[in-house]
């Protein structure tokens, strides 16, 4: 995992800006360079880097044979992925953009995910699945889905989305590093997003698993996680002239789901909101407001919001801005936490 | 209307393309029209006698397998079995035809092959019996586990046979799919694979006449399932699949092809199910009695017991001798069949993933909690 982590200080005197995409390559680059068994395999992985170049480097670094440019086949991809994971490598497959990875959900489901199961602990499968998810790019039809419930809903899968830079590459180290299967989501429209990040002195990140505080409060706590993460911090900040003073959670894991954080935190304000892009009727945000509500009952002022996606197919680029939960709608639902005070 | 006269075809293509160039393979593609026979043919000559004799054994243990296995289904032993009898032949070809360093990648109707490669008839059955899904360590024997949905297995054998060879062994695995599961995604994406890696697979149909009741002229409209290999480049082999020495020669050819880096080969081996699908199916309603006759006459068994006793290599003693060994076997398997296996609930929260997660570590207290108070009342009751 990450093993070169640097002290503070390092990383302050080396640190300029870098992009998640750069994370996610570097993090692939130097899991590839620590351990022969790690393998990268895709549709446009190689020559061309990744359509998003998040690969980009790696075939010309460590050849063909462990950076592959595959037939365009997902469920090939990763079926010929378990079989390599059968035989001892570390498969790291890479599904383009998320609705392109509904061909390879038999796999993912009748086998990525009980292998380990089936086997009483004989053939764990440590396969890491990349599925670039999520709007707010343009992307035509099948090009942003959010796809996290799924997965959530499938036991034996670990669901990791980093929403940070630093996050994004500790993150991929653990997934890939994790004796078991990973859906490892990342939210594209962050690819560009970019923080001071050192390279050479990764920060080490808490293991798969643990949610973080990413902004303390007081007075209610958004719930959230990968693309929405901003979108919270930005909705806190504007709140503050409201009078709001708002906890930020950032998941950071769905599976595992770390209870312990998410509780304290609204045990600690009160009120709580989940905020996520994909669609809310069977969304994670559902689950999510149910553990909340069985764990803090009697701590809660408000019932637990949530701010998703409309239930809705992922409309066409041109309309995806109404679709796509904004600061706006995430500072009405903090309003609405009122809801126990007014009625 | 062509290509080219389609308006603006020109523009589009200011240069014609390079001429297309096949791949050249020493192996023809296409398969024979008529499925490969050694068996009461003039190729038998040169089949090992030892071979014949070794193949003959197997197939017997076999059919006693299977239909102590199918008595075991009646007796409420096993929740389902789908029987191979018919299909001895292909099953034991595919076992006896790999090293030992090989790999197996069975479906969920050759747990016959899996035991006669070696694994425990027991433990060969748990999935079926429904105490385990798998109940041997895969890497241990090098055969995957027996594997329910369809052709989802292929793609398995693809990559292990490419990871293999990266890593510079020289491990053929050997996939077997119905004839239904050619129809399936992933027999096409794990065929496309393994003939663009030029991985070292053996892909082996059984084609068994129907995919339930569906039968193969519903299934596909091919010449043969051995055709469908040369679309993806790769050599198709059509072979009696009721002939074990004919697949066992042909799927040697293809191991043998493929270890030394020729890529990988589909056979076709065309053979009949004299079983329903399983217990739960009635073959009748989709299936003459003609038929299944005429199958029975040219049962894998019968055919190889003539040969070797036409040409004096076997007598009523070694005929006795082999179905001894068979009943011995069975009487084995009845005795530890019988006996319930002792399970663990704990066990369900045990292997779902590497580390429990809080959430499964606080079902497993849940269920903990019931069963103890299941355990309280029994000795209550019991007066304890």
């Amino acid at each position: 995992m990450t093993t070169a982590a640097a002290t503070a200080g390092e990383r302050t005197a080396k640190a300029k800006p870098a992009t998640m995409a750069q994370a996610l390559g570097r993090a692939l680059r130097d899991a590839m360079a620590q351990d022969p068994a790690v393998h990268v395999l895709g549709e446009d992985v190689g020559t061309l880097g990744g359509v998003f170049r998040i690969t980009d480097g790696l075939a010309k670094e460590f050849g063909d044979d462990r950076c592959t440019d595959t037939p365009l086949a997902e469920a090939g991809i990763l079926g010929a992925a378990v079989g390599m994971a059968m035989y001892g490598l570390r498969p790291v497959v890479e599904m383009q953009f998320d609705a392109f990875a509904y061909p390879a959900f038999e796999q993912l489901i009748s086998h990525v995910a009980k292998m380990r199961n089936r086997t009483a602990g004989a053939m764990p499968l440590p396969i890491t699945v990349r599925v670039p998810y999520g709007g707010g790019i343009g992307g035509v039809e099948h090009h942003s889905d959010s796809s996290e419930a799924y997965y959530m809903a499938t036991p034996g899968l670990h669901v990791v989305t980093p929403a940070t830079v630093e996050d994004a590459y500790g993150l991929l180290r653990a997934s890939i590093a994790s004796d078991d299967p990973v859906v490892f989501l990342e939210p594209k429209r962050l690819y560009w997003s970019k923080a001071d990040w050192s390279p050479e002195a990764p920060v080490a990140v808490e293991p798969i698993g643990r949610a973080v505080v990413r902004r303390p409060g007081r007075s209610a706590t958004l719930i959230t996680y990968g693309p929405s993460l901003p979108v919270c911090m930005e909705a806190a900040e504007a709140a503050v002239e409201e009078g709001w003073d708002l906890e930020v959670v950032d998941l950071r894991s769905l599976v595992p789901f770390d209870d312990e954080t998410v509780a304290a935190s609204v045990r600690r304000t009160g009120r709580a909101v989940v905020v996520h892009e994909s669609s809310g009727f069977g969304g994670p945000g559902g689950e999510i407001a149910a553990r909340v509500t069985e764990r803090c009952f009697h701590h809660l002022e408000a019932p637990v919001l949530r701010v998703a996606g409309f239930d809705i197919p992922y409309p066409p680029p041109m309309q995806e801005k109404h679709h796509l939960p904004g600061v706006d709608r995430v500072l009405d639902a903090v309003a609405r936490l009122q809801w126990e005070a007014e009625s | 209307m062509t290509v080219q006269e389609l308006p603006g075809a020109a523009a589009y293509r200011p240069t014609p393309p390079p001429a297309w160039k096949p791949l050249t393979d020493p192996a023809p593609l296409l398969p024979d029209p008529e499925p490969y026979r050694v068996l009461g043919t003039d190729a038998v000559a040169d089949a090992d006698p030892e071979l014949l004799l070794r193949l003959y054994a197997e197939l017997v243990r076999g059919r006693r397998y299977n239909a102590q296995a199918t008595a075991l289904t009646k007796q409420g032993r096993l929740a389902v079995y789908p029987s191979s009898t018919g299909q001895e032949a292909c099953e034991i070809a595919a076992a006896l035809v790999l090293e030992e360093r090989d790999w197996l990648f069975p479906s969920y109707r050759d747990t016959l092959a899996a035991v006669a490669r070696g694994l425990d008839p027991v433990e060969a059955l748990t999935l079926l019996r429904g105490d385990r899904h798998t109940g041997y360590d895969p890497r241990e024997h090098r055969i995957a586990p027996l594997c329910t949905p369809l052709a989802t297995q292929l793609p398995h054998a693809v990559g292990l046979a490419h990871a293999a060879r990266l890593k510079g062994d020289d491990v053929v695995a050997l996939a077997m799919v119905g004839d239904g599961g050619t129809s399936e995604g992933d027999f096409h994406e794990a065929l496309n694979f393994a003939a663009v890696w030029r991985a070292p697979v053996v892909f082996l149909v059984q084609n068994n006449g129907f995919a339930i009741s569906v039968p193969l002229a519903k299934q596909t409209a091919a010449p043969s399932l051995a055709h469908k290999a040369v679309g993806y480049g790769m050599p198709g082999r059509l072979v009696d699949g009721n002939d074990a020495a004919a697949v066992h020669q042909v799927l040697g050819e293809a191991v043998a092809r493929a270890r030394s880096g020729g890529g990988p080969t589909l056979v076709e081996a065309v053979t009949y199910r004299m079983d329903a699908h399983t217990n739960a199916d009635d073959a009748t309603r989709y299936r003459v009695d003609s038929e299944v006759e005429a199958w029975r006459a040219h049962d894998p068994i019968q055919i190889l017991e003539r040969e070797l006793t036409g040409r004096g290599l076997l007598g009523d003693e070694g005929i006795e001798e082999a179905r001894a060994a068979a009943e011995r076997m069975a009487a084995a398997l009845r005795e530890r069949m019988n006996a319930d296996p002792v399970l663990d609930p704990m066990d369900l929260f045990a292997h779902v993933y590497a580390e429990q997660t809080a959430q499964l570590r606080e079902q497993a207290a849940r269920l903990r909690v019931e069963l103890d108070a299941e355990h309280g009342q029994d000795d209550m009751e019991e007066g304890r």
